[in-house]
């Protein structure tokens, strides 16, 4: 079964990352940039799980592609960067499960904005049909109850998607048994974003050729960490409503509301920013085809936490049902598409760099 | 500012170039850059180098321990045998130490030793992502110092008038441009890209000749100074030249072309004969050597054999080896007689002894007895198929004829100094390299006296 998510894998996009590879590994003048050059240099051949493996290492900082004495129009025609992004988002495609889906929404930004609709339109239906049972609040709009009964199974189903995904893809790039410096050792590296920093620390060349900034890597982090407090204000008001019995509405000095203000804030501008940067690079050195789902997916992202901030804003007032629908319908819809959009890159990259990590402590 | 605005003009846009233009531009002047090539393929040799070779008495950025003038200097008379300028050579060495810094300062990065190189950590010092990224960042940084840049600008002749440059002539889109700097800085590189330069210098047997670097060093300016009386230096036929994948492009293959394996192999020429030690020293020191012995073998082609067991032994090289599962067979696909090939592998192995001691990375003194040449290290016999083959061609990296400068980087005719006229890196690399090279010594050539170059210039043009 695990063998077969790699044969699903796209033969023209795996050749021709190979075909640089193997380039690369004649040459090795980008050793120091990122984890993916001593990957590849600890090889002699590529199997197909070798590649996709460095494709999941990869961060896209383009930093070789401007080294490259090779890149176009060079009869080598180097351009690294992209043919691992094309590879990359194959492989999700490839491993993500159900598979019905799963080609769906990188590619098509499209896609991505029909589904906020459809999201929008399931939870103002549930709003009608559910009702509410007299709450305060939000639960006057939409009872506690309700909202477990239809998050419970956005939340978890997605996360089941993606486990069976990672295990294909553990299996694919010949992971074993883990330890847990494998795993510390990769959540060091994302929680710095070193892979966009280049080996001297400087960032990463993306929205003005071949300078090097800091904006990628800082503004990732601003994401980043803005959706991580957005996630740690749900969970603490989750323990506070079933641990402590305390029930929302929160005062604005509590954790749920100044996590959730601050992550919001983050990663709301997060977004904005990142994309402003996306629209400065030179999209062909990148997946080109994903370019539509990819903005797409940030201007979803970026709009489940503006959605948040203004609920947050006129949830004393009449709009607030409006509002509590609008932000659910695309909460919904981040979830449930996780598995099937830019998100899943989180979760690939963290298993690639725990498979890294296993890679130099095997190989000492 | 218009192109005759400029008080400084600096012909070429690689490393030596570029420092001699910072370096006039931060003393004050106001300087221009003609670059023959388009902006892609910008930086001349320079894209496709990787380091830096350079003297420290102590620990310096990537380097450790340290790496001593006398040292460098000896290093660098085994490679020329002698013959050297050792004023010059000492000069640049010298100088090396502090110029590490002063890159460092100017926006390159080094990176530790590559994979494969670990031999090179205490001397050379490597640019992160190699040359191109040092091109890179010095581009970015003479910008900041307000140096212009004309891409594609042709630079066709420079008037010299007794002890002056009086002008420069130009092409740039389609016109033709004259300007009258105060001074010119030559930093355009050999002439090894003129095919028909290198014939009459070489002889038919150029004409198969790859060349591992920039098509746009044609020697234009380089030719028309030297017809005008300006000092020569250097002989025609001497050059850096390695032994490369016989594969390469014709032009701009750079690094990936090299081929490590001859040291595990035998090497035949067209006639299956062998024709030199394979096992003299490590191949660092011996790639050099070979560019020569290859350019001297019939059709200018060697073809190298070596089987399974030694496949692993090298980097892995750009293009996959040919692979047969007999030595006729590999002999076929090479295109040489099949007899004569297994004769000689036979000769060859008979002539193997113990091979116990074999150490790849270690001369291990595991010879062949009997056989002329002899292969004094590494000699295992040929018997594991599958077996591989490779050709190797000549690969020249630069030329050495070029221009003399004494100590200012200043050129010269034979009744003196020409007073706004100096070069810097490879158009003058024959002032001190007389055959021979000597890894990462060209960048130490072309920063060292770059900086000459752009501080003298900018002195007089002040």
């Amino acid at each position: 079964m695990q063998t077969n998510a790699l044969t699903d894998m796209n033969p023209d996009f795996l050749g021709e990352a190979r075909r640089q590879a193997e380039i690369c590994n004649a040459c090795r003048y980008c050793e120091g940039y990122c984890s993916v050059f001593p990957a590849l240099h600890a090889d002699r051949a590529f199997s197909d799980g070798d590649i996709t493996q460095l494709a999941n290492l990869c961060h896209n900082c383009r930093g070789c592609y401007y080294a490259c004495q090779y890149t176009a129009p060079h009869e080598f025609e180097l351009n690294l960067p992209a043919a691992l992004a094309e590879v990359r988002r194959d492989s999700w495609e490839s491993f993500a499960w159900p598979q019905p889906v799963a080609r769906r929404f990188h590619t098509s930004g499209g896609m991505i904005a029909l589904a906020l609709v459809i999201g929008f339109a399931l939870i103002l239906f549930a709003l009608r049909a559910l009702g509410s049972a007299g709450g305060e609040g939000f639960y006057a709009a939409m009872s506690h109850n309700a909202m477990v009964a239809i998050f419970a199974p956005a939340f978890i189903l997605p996360l089941v998607s993606l486990a069976i995904s990672l295990r294909r893809y553990w299996h694919s790039v010949g992971g074993t048994t883990l330890k847990l410096a494998d795993i510390t050792g990769a959540f060091g590296r994302a929680a710095k974003m070193q892979d966009l920093a280049a080996g001297h620390g400087e960032g990463c060349n993306f929205e003005d050729e071949d300078r090097f900034s800091q904006s990628r890597r800082h503004v990732h982090q601003m994401v980043m960490y803005g959706f991580l407090l957005c996630f740690a204000a749900t969970s603490s008001a989750t323990v506070m409503h079933y641990v402590f019995g305390l029930h929302a509405p929160y005062a604005f000095f509590s954790l749920p509301k100044l996590l959730g203000l601050i992550g919001g804030l983050l990663h709301t501008i997060g977004c904005v920013w990142m994309v402003a940067l996306k629209l400065k690079s030179d999209r062909h050195l990148g997946d080109v085809q994903a370019w539509g789902g990819e903005i797409g997916f940030i201007a979803l992202l970026g709009f489940v936490g503006f959605s948040g901030l203004m609920l947050y804003a006129l949830g004393q007032t009449a709009l607030m049902p409006a509002m509590l629908a609008i932000h659910l319908g695309a909460v919904l819809t981040f979830f449930l598409l996780t598995p099937f959009t830019k998100m899943a890159h989180g979760f690939y990259r963290l298993t690639a760099l725990i498979r890294d990590a296993q890679r130099k402590r095997l190989q000492g | 500012m218009k192109p005759n605005d400029y008080d400084i003009a600096v012909i070429g846009g690689g490393n030596a170039a570029l420092c001699a233009a910072m370096t006039a531009a931060e003393a004050g002047a106001r300087v221009l850059i003609l670059e023959t090539a388009p902006k892609a393929y910008r930086g001349g040799n320079s894209r496709h180098t990787r380091n830096f070779r350079c003297m420290h008495r102590a620990p310096l950025g990537p380097l450790v321990e340290a790496y001593s003038e006398d040292e460098y200097f000896a290093d660098l008379m085994k490679v020329t045998k002698g013959k050297t300028d050792e004023h010059l050579a000492r000069l640049a060495i010298r100088t090396s130490e502090e110029c590490l810094p002063w890159m460092e300062a100017h926006g390159v990065r080094f990176q530790p030793s590559l994979s494969g190189t670990l031999s090179l950590a205490r001397t050379n010092a490597f640019f992160m992502g190699g040359g191109k990224s040092l091109v890179n960042a010095y581009y970015r940084t003479a910008a900041k110092l307000g140096v212009d840049v004309l891409y594609e600008a042709n630079v066709t002749h420079l008037e010299l008038n007794g002890d002056t440059i009086e002008w420069i002539d130009f092409t740039h889109e389609d016109q033709d441009i004259r300007i009258t700097p105060k001074s010119v800085v030559v930093a355009s590189g050999g002439f090894q890209a003129d095919t028909d330069w290198l014939t009459r210098a070489w002889g038919p047997a150029a004409k198969n000749f790859l060349i591992r670097g920039t098509p746009y060093n044609r020697g234009v300016v380089l030719a028309d100074l030297l017809e005008q009386g300006v000092s020569q230096v250097g002989d025609a036929d001497q050059c850096h030249a390695v032994a490369i994948d016989g594969r390469a492009p014709k032009f701009d293959g750079g690094i990936v072309t090299r081929l490590d394996c001859v040291p595990f192999s035998i090497v035949v020429n067209k006639d299956a004969q062998r024709f030199y030690d394979e096992g003299e020293d490590t191949w660092p020191k011996r790639y050099a050597i070979w560019g020569r012995l290859v350019a001297a073998q019939p059709d200018q082609v060697g073809h190298v054999v070596i089987d399974a067991k030694s496949l692993n032994l090298f980097m892995p090289s750009v293009f996959p080896p040919l692979k047969a599962d007999t030595l006729e067979e590999l002999a076929e696909m090479m295109g040489i007689p099949a007899d004569k090939l297994v004769k000689t592998v036979e000769e060859f192995n008979a002539a193997c002894g113990d091979t116990s001691n074999f150490h790849p990375t270690e001369l291990d003194g595991v010879t062949t007895t009997g056989i002329t040449p002899a292969k004094t290290n590494w000699a295992r016999p040929i018997t594991e198929a599958p077996f591989y083959g490779y050709s190797l061609r000549t690969g020249v990296t630069f030329t050495y004829l070029g221009l003399k400068v004494d100590e200012n980087a200043q050129c010269s005719t034979a009744d003196g100094p020409i007073k706004n006229l100096w070069a810097a890196g490879e158009t003058m690399a024959g002032s001190i390299l007389g055959q021979g090279y000597l890894a990462g010594y060209g960048m130490t050539i072309g920063t060292v006296f770059g900086r000459i170059a752009g501080r003298e210039a900018a002195n007089h043009a002040n």
